[in-house]
């Protein structure tokens, strides 16, 4: 036990065993989630009132059929599990099963078992045991696993109690090891390893020996250690083969004995549902269908709270101005902070309608069909088929879907789907397409049915998708990347969504979006507002300079304050920055009050909006605080007198925005994922550059 | 002979007889591919490829060159 005498309890189990679920049940709102040290997968913990007078501590560990990894999810579970210096390095640890996959699950947990942890396995869903035909002999299977059992239905949240007596008597447990490898597979062989390493148990030197790859934490000194013991790798390969068969053997003898299946009370929905779901025509179709459904519902479901969002802000701000006293506190308060909290709010709508949808689907077990659909057809691309919930995902935002692509295993088409990601029209680009569509597109009726707004919009998600592609099939022939094909998906039953755990989930990615993104949004949000509200000398000279070149017009006060505003704003910090690339926006035909809007946005698109709220906030100083809508519709060119934002100009925004990589949050994702600054840079230009052209030729022929 | 799992039709079995340690992952033995177990196809993708199979308890889906790598011997 740990000094802080809270137990560490790590959960382990195959993927859709509803690991998750029993994770919810036991820890409910109770859940943290954090980074493992050095790499992003997030890492979800959770607190567990054991007892009366016990507190655990649960990580629940990414999914694995067995610990020696094949995904970078999975290195988590093995490294958790072998560094006794991880935070997270279990006093005990829980591994789900599910009554249907029995078999399966104890492969994985006969290796946590010959680690020597003290370990429990709960079978999960055992309500379905009867409908399933299924039987098992329990007292039989805790004599032959020398381990406890108790069988739960995490979803109707039976066992549950069961479960947290058993973990206060873990000190109990029996923690001797299931499979005997060193006298099955080669005796001597091992007999050298327990030598070399006498103070680890065997199995854990042999995954330390196996998978030294993989295992990150070892001390130099260890390393060394397990680098001269110099194991031949065509001898590893067959043992390890060896060592499965073997444990599937044990695994076989004990389940002849406990567990048996009447196949005539087996269902024969999956096969049905697997028919129609992925029938050469019916499966595309539905797919299709599910995602105009994802589309169609991220906006008509969240332009109503989206617009209330947006209005409440606005009125927020007046509210500040009105009532505090006058002041730099004030403005700060009102042009700066507020406005910036609500453009990080706005997004939330969109964020948790998607992850709805996409934490849905992944509960009904019709993710997995998608990519079996799919991954002939990605492949042809230089992706996989599990490319597609990153490129779904990435329709909300890049970070996670980034992220997503973990469980690629074959690196190309993992790289390949980390770099195009990107394109894909996250819902930072969305308030920036909103606004420009209903400034240039007139809001008309084509056809009798399709609004002109939306087909735009819809466009400009097809366009993203056809980026995506194209760059992969562009990189697909450029990266030389030798590997190996390494593909295989489960196909998990389908399964009715738990209600609990699509809520946990949207809850989770919408607070990591927030507290993520937005925290470099809000900060932007007030160094803009600083930049804008701040100057040298003939910003501070504004109100002196400008009546005095303005006397003999003799203007009403009113207009004079106007004049000074936008005098200010020309030689405030940003001002001045956005005169200086204003030769480099003008091609795309922009001024330098965009040109601002375009800086900040490099830091995130969904800036853009702020940012030109902000300036215009700061220009119109002393008059009513409209919506940012009505203040970019009221905007005119100086020279020409001509509407700011008109086609030409919007169109071409509309397609920068489309194509540039403006995401800090995002860049520094790809780093992380790929080690490497290459391919973040690769990305920052290569989109950069494909913007600039395009909206430079988009501009000229339109105006 | 000669027969693996990608010759197998919609609905039939095969006994998985051997494969090449290096051309099939490890990862796919400890699902339960293994030697002497039922492998039966259950659906192949639109584009003849991946395979959908149970084996040994697991529903399954492979690309086609790992399913070319094992070998099989057909139930009739």
């Amino acid at each position: 036990m740990q000094s802080n005498s809270l137990l560490n309890i790590a959960l382990v189990g195959n993927p859709n065993t509803g690991k998750t679920s029993l994770f919810n049940q036991l820890t409910g709102l109770n859940q943290k989630v954090g980074n493992y040290p050095g790499i992003t997968v997030d890492k979800k913990q959770g607190k567990c009132k054991v007892s009366e007078h016990l507190t655990a501590e649960i990580t629940d560990l990414p999914g694995t059929y067995s610990i020696n990894p094949t995904t970078l999810d999975e290195t988590i579970v093995l490294e958790t599990l072998l560094d006794e210096n991880n935070s997270s390095f279990p006093d005990l640890v829980i591994v789900v099963a599910e009554v249907e996959n029995l078999k399966r699950n104890l492969f994985l947990f006969s290796q946590i078992k010959d680690l020597q942890f003290p370990s429990i396995l709960v079978i999960n869903m055992s309500d379905q045991m009867i409908r399933k035909g299924i039987t098992i002999d329990i007292e039989a299977l805790k004599r032959e696993l020398k381990s406890e059992i108790i069988l739960i239905s995490a979803r109707k949240n039976l066992g549950i109690d069961a479960l947290k007596r058993e973990i206060e008597n873990y000190e109990n447990w029996n923690t001797e090891p299931i499979a005997n490898i060193s006298e099955k597979i080669d005796s001597e062989f091992f007999e050298t390893i327990k030598t070399t390493f006498p103070e680890f148990s065997l199995y854990k030197s042999w995954l330390l020996i196996t998978q030294q790859k993989n295992c990150g934490f070892l001390s130099s000194e260890l390393h060394q250690k397990i680098t001269a013991f110099n194991p031949d790798s065509e001898k590893i390969k067959k043992y390890q083969h060896k060592e499965t068969i073997y444990r599937y053997q044990i695994i076989n003898e004990i389940l002849k004995k406990t567990y048996s299946v009447d196949k005539n009370e087996a269902s024969d929905i999956r096969s049905k549902l697997d028919r129609i779901l992925t029938h050469k025509i019916y499966g595309y179709i539905i797919f299709f269908g599910v995602l105009m459904l994802i589309f169609q519902s991220i906006f008509e479901w969240a332009s109503l709270p989206m617009d209330l969002i947006d209005s409440l802000f606005a009125n927020l701000s007046e509210l500040a101005k009105t009532n505090f006293p006058q002041g730099v506190f004030t403005n700060l308060i009102a042009e700066g902070v507020i406005p910036g909290i609500g453009g990080v709010v706005i997004f939330i709508p969109q964020i948790a309608i998607l992850f709805l949808f996409i934490a849905t689907l992944e509960e009904t077990g019709y993710m997995s069909r998608v990519v079996f659909l799919m991954d002939k057809i990605m492949r042809k691309f230089g992706m996989s088929g599990k490319s597609i919930i990153p490129l779904i995902s990435g329709t909300a935002c890049a970070i996670p879907a980034i992220m997503a692509s973990r469980n690629i295993s074959d690196w190309k088409e993992r790289l390949i789907t980390i770099l195009v990601v990107p394109f894909t029209t996250c819902s930072a680009r969305l308030p920036v397409y909103a606004i420009l569509i209903a400034l240039i597109i007139p809001d008309k009726r084509v056809f009798g049915i399709f609004n002109l707004q939306g087909l735009t919009l819809m466009g400009l998600y097809l366009l993203g998708f056809a980026a995506a592609i194209s760059s992969a099939i562009l990189l697909h022939n450029v990266l030389k990347i030798k590997t190996k094909s390494l593909f295989i998906i489960e196909m998990p039953n389908y399964k009715l969504p738990s209600f609990k755990n699509v809520f946990y989930e949207v809850v989770e990615k919408t607070k990591a979006f927030i507290f993520g993104a937005g925290k470099i949004i809000l900060a932007l949000s007030v160094v803009l507002w600083f930049l804008a509200s701040n100057g040298p000398e003939k910003f501070k000279n504004a109100a002196e300079f400008v009546t005095a070149q303005e006397s003999a017009n003799d203007l009403p006060d009113e207009s004079l304050n106007k004049k000074i505003a936008s005098y200010k704003l020309e030689h405030s910090y940003i001002g001045i920055m956005g005169k200086v690339i204003e030769p480099v926006i003008k091609p795309m035909g922009y001024d330098w009050k965009i040109g601002i809007a375009l800086i900040s946005s490099f830091a995130a698109r969904e800036v853009f909006i702020g940012a030109l709220a902000t300036i215009y906030n700061v220009e119109s100083e002393g008059e009513d605080v409209a919506t940012i809508k009505e203040r970019m519709a009221a905007e005119v060119d100086p020279v020409t007198g001509e509407k700011r934002f008109n086609f030409a100009t919007g169109m071409s925004l509309l397609l920068f925005y489309a194509f540039a990589m403006q995401c800090i949050g995002t860049l520094a994702i790809v780093k992380r994922e790929t080690k490497s600054w290459k391919w973040p840079i690769l990305q920052l230009t290569g989109m950069g550059a494909l913007a600039y052209i395009v909206a430079v030729i988009t501009f000229n022929i339109l105006s | 002979m000669g027969d693996t799992i990608a010759s197998l039709l919609i609905g039939e079995i095969g006994i998985i007889q051997d494969f090449c340690l290096d051309a099939i992952p490890l990862n796919l033995l400890e699902m339960g591919c293994l030697p002497g177990k039922e492998v039966r196809l259950l659906q192949i993708a639109p584009l003849k490829d991946p395979l959908y199979i149970k084996v040994n308890g697991s529903h399954l889906a492979i690309r086609i060159e790992t399913a070319k790598q094992i070998n099989i011997t057909k139930l009739r």
